[in-house]
């Protein structure tokens, strides 16, 4: 080690302190973590075919731990913003728990890793469709767009559309028309979730000049957009049960929790304050949540049956 | 937080590292080992 790169962690770490593993393990945006790897089973379980437990088991731990990576590296290179917004000023690196080689050494290990387990212990496709996603949510939506374009969470949302995608590629060995639906559920889902936060943090956005919507074009269009988008997801989520991959229990929740959404959407519009917006980033995480579970729960072998599809 | 007592949690933080790392060493010798043994089809 040279001497240089002793002194940049001494100085980084002025208590002479090393990470914990609590660190690390926060670098991995767990709560985010948490989404993707349900998704990402949702995908799975849905996907036609047969799949051994312990291979299931290992493509759902490569997304989840792919998907850590990639908000590793993502922390890696916003901790310059991280430090100005109170959301995040918390996280190991701005907080000066951690050096910044440690994190991106950390991502890049894991990032690399699990794609190359996934080609091993799974296939191709599922293995290059890990590979793009972490290479989109890093290249493409932290060092491309988040910080020139208030469409940074539109475009960038692809990102997190991935994992069912994934799951399904994991069993079948590639991507068909239901996991294209899956993909297209959190894309649309994406924009009005984190504008619904984006209006209740734009203060904090402004500060780390990060152009989201509320900040560029203001809050009264941020509003009209996440209207729209919640609009969008009226097919969108009932498409699952339009393609046979869900029965029609599925079908007619998705339609009542989108109108739900839209509702939120709608409070959002009339609330001049923040209430409405925090209840709507509540309601969206559970509203995904809820649509790909009931989409487990309708197909889940001999509770319902599903009209035209057979696994 | 004394001298000694950085020194101490510094030792104590790098002591559960090396922990955490073997663990995760030996998880993944054990993974590669089950995958292998379920590509092969030992373990159907």
């Amino acid at each position: 080690m040279s001497l240089s790169a002793f002194e940049t962690s001494t100085v980084a770490l002025p208590q002479g302190l090393v990470p914990t593993v609590g660190d690390y393990f926060a670098l991995l945006k767990p709560r985010v973590m948490s989404l993707v790897v349900f998704t990402g089973f949702v995908g799975l379980y849905l996907a036609p075919g047969h799949l051994h437990p312990l291979l299931a088991a290992v493509a759902v731990l490569c997304i989840a731990i792919g998907a850590g990576a990639a908000g590793a590296i993502n922390m890696w290179y916003e901790r310059d913003i991280d430090a100005l917004m109170e959301r995040t000023r918390r996280r190991p690196l701005p907080a000066g728990r951690m050096t910044p080689g440690d994190a991106l050494g950390f991502g890049a290990v894991l990032a690399v890793g699990s794609v190359i387990v996934m080609g091993l212990a799974l296939n191709a496709a599922a293995a290059a469709l890990l590979a793009l996603a972490i290479g989109f949510y890093v290249f493409v939506y932290t060092v491309g767009l988040k910080r020139r374009t208030p469409q940074n969470i539109v475009i960038g949302g692809a990102a997190g559309a991935f994992p069912p995608m994934i799951g399904w590629a994991a069993v079948t060995g590639d991507v068909s028309v239901t996991a294209l639906a899956l993909f297209a559920l959190i894309f649309f889902w994406t924009p009005p979730h984190f504008w619904a936060l984006a209006l209740y943090r734009a203060g904090d956005y402004a500060k780390a000049g990060v152009p989201m919507l509320p900040v560029v074009a203001g809050k009264a269009e941020t509003k009209k957009q996440m209207l729209l988008y919640t609009l969008v997801l009226w097919p969108v989520a009932v498409a699952p049960a339009l393609l046979h991959a869900t029965g029609w229990l599925y079908g007619a929740a998705a339609l009542a929790l989108s109108v739900l959404f839209t509702l939120c959407a709608v409070a959002v519009r009339r609330d001049s304050g923040e209430r409405a917006a925090r209840r709507m980033f509540g309601f969206s995480i559970l509203y995904l949540f809820l649509l790909f579970a009931l989409m487990a729960i309708d197909r889940a072998p001999g509770l319902f049956a599903v009209p035209g599809f057979t696994r | 937080m004394s001298g000694i007592a950085i020194v101490d949690e510094r030792q104590r933080r790098i002591r559960s590292r090396n922990r955490a790392l073997l663990l995760l060493l030996l998880g993944v010798v054990a993974l590669f080992y089950l995958i292998a043994l379920v590509r092969l089809g030992v373990w159907s």
